[in-house]
């Protein structure tokens, strides 16, 4: 399958891609890992006239604690998550996740931010940022913002990004004491986007009880979604076996998947209750250390 | 539409081409260098027949432009035997009969290699997982996890680094929801 014909720049430095961005609008698309984008354009769903790639830009491929957060630089592989001791050891949800996509090679490859960029409900880091309550910096011509990924996934295959942007960073809080997190996915293979795929990360207070709490769930919904009515079930209360089940009953219900090659609504929905639970527990697990 | 000059080293040969942006790094390797020992299974990003090592990191090749290769190095098959001596991967799939049609052959040694510089001693699992990106419509794949066992023998690695990088440790996995009863 051979794309389009296109246009096709590096830039070295974000001002560059910025500016360039600027010059050429929407006719232009942002390279990054290529993993999403290549496979549509030779699909031809997507024809750009230019592309801007990303790849020669110095040093947004870093994975590093500052402030308090986790910064992920956009340009940061997927199999730099996997080998950075501390997202092993700090962020087992993220660790995780980036095991859950795809395979080796795709790994090498894909980005971090290109998979929040592309916002697909099928991919596995939207409900892992959504249950981590993190954050993206975006640069454009205005300048500097951060957008909280509660509120960056707007529509279908949308989000809050502006014409002109670029995510160059990843930020998720660092998990305080007696926080726990995990990822429990459903593929028919490996290296298959999820059946149905349960993000959570949790805290707990002195007492035990649900400090903080974020779900996210994934391919169940048009939009990467939260499973907001499970949170505040568990939010300050104890997290027994009986407030797992009805959490986990009520992101099912919540959910909003449609029937296609991996199974039926109904299907889709039992899973997304059994991965809730097992997710809820395991994050638990780790939260008690 | 433009055409791009390119510079890319495969296999420790330098090569300067006029491309255009939309040829595929696999087409670039097959078409405009005759290098045929990559092949193209899915075209789809899925069987990693494909797999070539870009700056020494596996890479699926129908999915990299040939432009993205500007000014680096690739390593295909072709770039496996030195002097005429067989990789000891090579020599891998050989003794333990690792291929049948040895279609997905190429790409699952590409793999390999990476996988073996990452994790000198890896585990079945490990390998396994390693290779997960690879498919055999063949072998059942018993006889490709031996070959690799065999090479990781004959290159007489370390005992596996802890931090195996994208080999992924055998605690990664236990620690994981694939492994039965986590
Ligand atoms: C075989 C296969 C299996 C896969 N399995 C999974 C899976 O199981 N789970 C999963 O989550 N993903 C999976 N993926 C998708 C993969 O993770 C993609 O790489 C990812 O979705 C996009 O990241 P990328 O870096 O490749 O982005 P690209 O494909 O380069 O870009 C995707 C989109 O985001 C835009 N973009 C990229 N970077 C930026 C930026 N910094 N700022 C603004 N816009 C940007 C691009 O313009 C483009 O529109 C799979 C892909 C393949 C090929
Ligand atoms: S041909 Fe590239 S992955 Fe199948
Ligand atoms: S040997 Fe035939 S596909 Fe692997």
């Amino acid at each position: 399958m051979i794309p389009a014909a296109f246009d096709y720049l590096a830039p070295t430095s974000l001002q560059e891609a910025l500016s360039l961005l600027q010059e050429h609008g929407d006719a232009a698309k942002l390279l990054a890992g290529g993993h999403s984008l290549i496979p549509m354009m030779k699909l031809r769903l997507a024809q750009p006239a230019l592309l801007i790639d990303l790849n020669r830009v110095e040093g947004l491929d870093y994975v590093e604690e500052r402030d308090g957060f986790l910064c992920i630089g956009a340009m940061a592989r997927e199999e730099a998550l996997e080998s950075t001791p501390v997202v092993r050891e700090k962020y087992p949800l993220l660790h995780d996740t980036a095991l859950m996509i795809a395979d080796p090679q795709v790994r090498n490859l894909a980005t971090v931010g290109g998979n929040l960029a592309h916002s697909d409900p099928a991919n596995d880091h939207p409900a892992t940022m959504l249950a981590y309550d993190a954050r993206v910096k975006a640069v454009g011509p205005n300048g500097e913002r951060t957008i909280a990924v509660r509120e960056f996934f707007t529509d279908f295959f949308t989000t809050a990004l502006d014409e002109g942007e670029i995510l160059t960073e990843i930020q998720i809080p660092a998990p305080g004491p007696r926080s726990g997190g995990a990822y429990f996915k459903l593929e028919r293979k490996v290296g298959d986007f999820a059946t149905a795929g349960v993000a959570v990360q949790l805290a707990l207070d002195e007492n035990g009880h649900c400090d903080t709490v974020g779900i996210g769930l994934t391919n169940v919904a048009p939009i990467p979604m939260r499973a907001k009515r499970a949170e505040s079930l568990l939010h300050a209360e104890s997290p027994t076996d009986a407030a797992i089940d009805e959490a986990a009953r009520l992101a099912a219900e919540d959910c909003d998947p449609t029937a296609d090659l991996r199974g039926p609504v109904a299907y889709k929905r039992a899973m997304v209750e059994e991965l809730t639970k097992r997710a809820l527990r395991k994050a638990l697990q780790r939260a008690r250390g | 539409m433009s055409m791009h000059e390119v510079n890319v080293t495969v296999n420790g040969t330098s090569y300067t081409e006029s491309i255009e942006p939309r040829l595929l790094l696999v087409h670039f390797i097959r078409e405009v260098l005759d290098l045929t020992g990559t092949h193209i299974g899915c075209d789809t990003s899925n069987c990693g027949a494909c797999t070539v090592l870009l700056d020494g990191r596996s890479v699926k090749s129908c999915t990299v432009f040939a432009v993205q290769a500007d000014g680096r190095e690739v390593t295909t098959v072709e770039g496996l035997a030195e002097g005429g001596v067989l990789h000891p991967i090579q020599e891998g799939f050989k003794e333990k009969h690792g291929l049948q049609c040895g279609f997905c052959t190429p790409g699952m040694m590409m793999r390999a290699v990476e996988l073996l510089e990452k994790n000198p001693r890896p585990t079945e699992d490990e390998i396994r997982w390693g290779i997960s990106g690879n498919l055999c419509r063949c072998t059942g794949y018993v006889n490709i996890v031996k070959a690799i066992q065999y090479a990781a023998d004959k290159m007489g690695g370390e005992e596996a680094v802890e931090m195996s990088g994208n080999g992924v440790s055998e605690a990664d996995l236990a620690d994981h929801q694939l492994t039965p009863g986590a």
